[in-house]
């Protein structure tokens, strides 16, 4: 469940509201002149971002308007909220991609023991 | 490669199925392939085992950034059907079909395909009418399909609640007898292991970080093992797809969302068949263990974390609840999210990509695991003769262009 803050209601749980896709798509200002190509590319193709995605929501179940979020489709952490017709930049921190992953070796051997200890302990927090 | 057999168990019997051979080898990549597939699921896989078979193209390697079969192809709800509504789907499907009524024979290797029947409920006037026109459509085309209304619905799986008092009553269902479930892990080890055999190197742990093209052509990959030459690259990894053709510089419409399934504990034989709605979002078959296995619908937000949010599974169970009263009881042991790569049209892109030698096989949405035996055997086809088979001519990227477009949203198990 994703908690989501409205910029005019504040944090509520994504029940409240409804996804509306991918943001700072701009409707042709010259639909007449804009070729089957170009018409496949507003209508059809989006970015479809591993990593920050800017997107639209909307407070359906709340004031009923329109925002835009900033997420990581990885993560699911929410990087900014910010008012339809804004476009800020977002920190820096955010938008650098991760470094490639290095190929397997044996450092990793460790890591994977560590992980392997730490599972049944949690199992015990649990019970 | 030792096959299986009465002999080969009995044998195996007398030293405690200690000396079984490894099914596959686990090569390290060589320099240069004729193919690279990246994306060792069901549907790469079988690409590779058609390419060897049917076409003679055994210079293959299929990478895989985790493990095999480690994807949705391990993570789906196994229903196996190809009620599809147009001519296109319709015919691709039941390839498919067909495919999978042979191949635990083919690959010599059980996929434990059970042919016990899938009924598609219809809950409102217009259900009905889209699921009685889908039956005569499928009909049309050589594929079995049958329109049972509530009381034969019942009939068929009795524990299913038929009460005109529900919130979503069950008017009636589409069923296509010759639908079923395939044992998915068995479907990406099968195939595996017969690529390998004739000298498919299917190479795990080795993670696509981009491509190498040359003035519009494709030269190979680059990966954490280093960099593969290829004469020709095919793309088979579903949520991932636009991330690596990002790489290409090729823009796609495809979004992917997370998409949730689960299981409950085990129990005895209720539902010997399977039952999918799409209206009220819930699919349900009993595995041969005796667990439940159920689907949600997708999260509506793009999404590659495999988890989704749990309100989408409150409202599956609900449903479930709903129709399944008998199922009130009964404990969820696991749940899990799959990336799915969805389509605006529903229907699936296999084709050529702009980019020459480097080829598109995405989009499968929810519904990909059907399409495994078909799907490989189209890719296959259309890697090595470069042009699209007959049955996947239909879903090229171009369609989004021309506006052909193949709108299965009505046969889709899930709407997205």
């Amino acid at each position: 469940m994703l908690y989501i803050k409205c910029p005019w209601c504040g944090e509520r749980d994504e029940t409240e509201y409804h996804y509306g896709g991918e943001a700072h798509i701009v409707r042709p200002e010259n639909p007449d002149e804009l070729t089957d190509a170009e018409w496949a590319e507003y209508v059809f193709m989006r970015t479809n971002t591993k990593g920050v995605h800017r997107e639209r929501w909307v407070h359906s179940d709340g004031c009923r308007r329109w925002f835009n979020v900033a997420r990581n489709t990885v993560t699911n952490e929410i990087v900014s909220v910010y008012k339809t017709g804004e476009k800020p930049d977002l920190p820096e921190a955010a938008t650098t991609k991760p470094a490639p992953v290095k190929p397997a070796t044996a450092k990793k051997a460790p890591a994977k023991k560590a992980a392997a200890t730490k599972a049944p302990a949690k199992k015990k927090e649990g019970a | 490669m030792s096959r299986f057999s009465i002999f080969s168990l009995a044998r195996n019997a007398m030293s405690w199925h200690q000396n079984w051979p490894r099914q596959w080898r686990s090569p390290d990549p060589k320099p240069e392939y004729d193919v690279v597939i990246i994306g060792a699921g069901g549907h790469g896989l079988a690409t590779a085992y058609y390419l060897a078979k049917e076409h003679g193209i055994t210079n293959v390697a299929v990478i895989e950034k985790g493990w095999l079969g480690g994807g949705n192809t391990g993570r789906n709800t196994t229903i196996v059907r190809s009620n599809y509504l147009w001519d296109e789907s319709g015919l691709f499907y039941e390839n498919a079909m067909k495919l999978w009524e042979n191949l635990s024979q083919e690959l010599n290797y059980n996929v434990m395909f059970s042919q016990r029947g899938v009924l598609n409920l219809a809950h409102n006037l217009g259900d009905v009418r889209e699921s009685i026109r889908r039956v005569n459509a499928n009909n049309l085309n050589g594929i079995d399909a049958e329109w049972l209304n509530a009381e034969q619905v019942k009939e068929f799986c009795p524990i299913i609640n038929i009460s005109k008092d529900s919130r979503y009553p069950v008017m009636g269902a589409t069923l296509q007898r010759r639908g079923g479930t395939a044992r998915h892990d068995a479907v990406a080890w099968g195939y595996a292991r017969g690529a390998d055999d004739m000298g498919v190197d299917v190479i795990q742990n080795c993670e696509v970080q981009g491509l190498m093209i040359d003035n519009g052509t494709v030269k190979g990959v680059r990966t954490s093992l280093g960099d593969i030459k290829a004469k020709k690259v095919a793309m088979a990894c579903a949520g991932h797809t636009s991330v690596v053709a990002d790489m290409a510089g090729i823009r796609l419409p495809i979004e992917s969302h997370p998409l949730q399934a689960l299981v409950s504990e085990p129990m005895k034989p209720v539902i010997d068949c399977v039952v999918m709605s799409n209206a009220v979002h819930v699919y349900v078959s009993q595995s041969d263990k005796g667990e439940l296995v159920m689907g949600a619908g997708i999260d509506a937000y793009v999404g590659y974390s495999q988890r989704g949010s749990l309100h989408v599974i409150e409202d599956q169970l609900a449903s479930a609840m709903e129709l399944f009263p008998l199922f009130s009881r009964t404990r969820m042991m696991r749940s899990w999210g799959g990336i799915v790569d969805t389509c605006p049209d529903a229907s699936p892109i296999v084709g050529k990509t702009p980019v020459k030698n480097l080829y598109v096989n995405a989009g499968w949405g929810t519904g990909g695991f059907k399409a495994t035996p078909g799907a490989g055997w189209c890719y296959a086809h259309t890697i090595a003769k470069d042009e699209p088979h007959d049955l996947n001519a239909a879903f090229s990227i171009d369609r989004f262009i021309t506006g052909a477009l193949v709108d299965e949203h009505g046969a889709a198990g899930v709407a997205h």
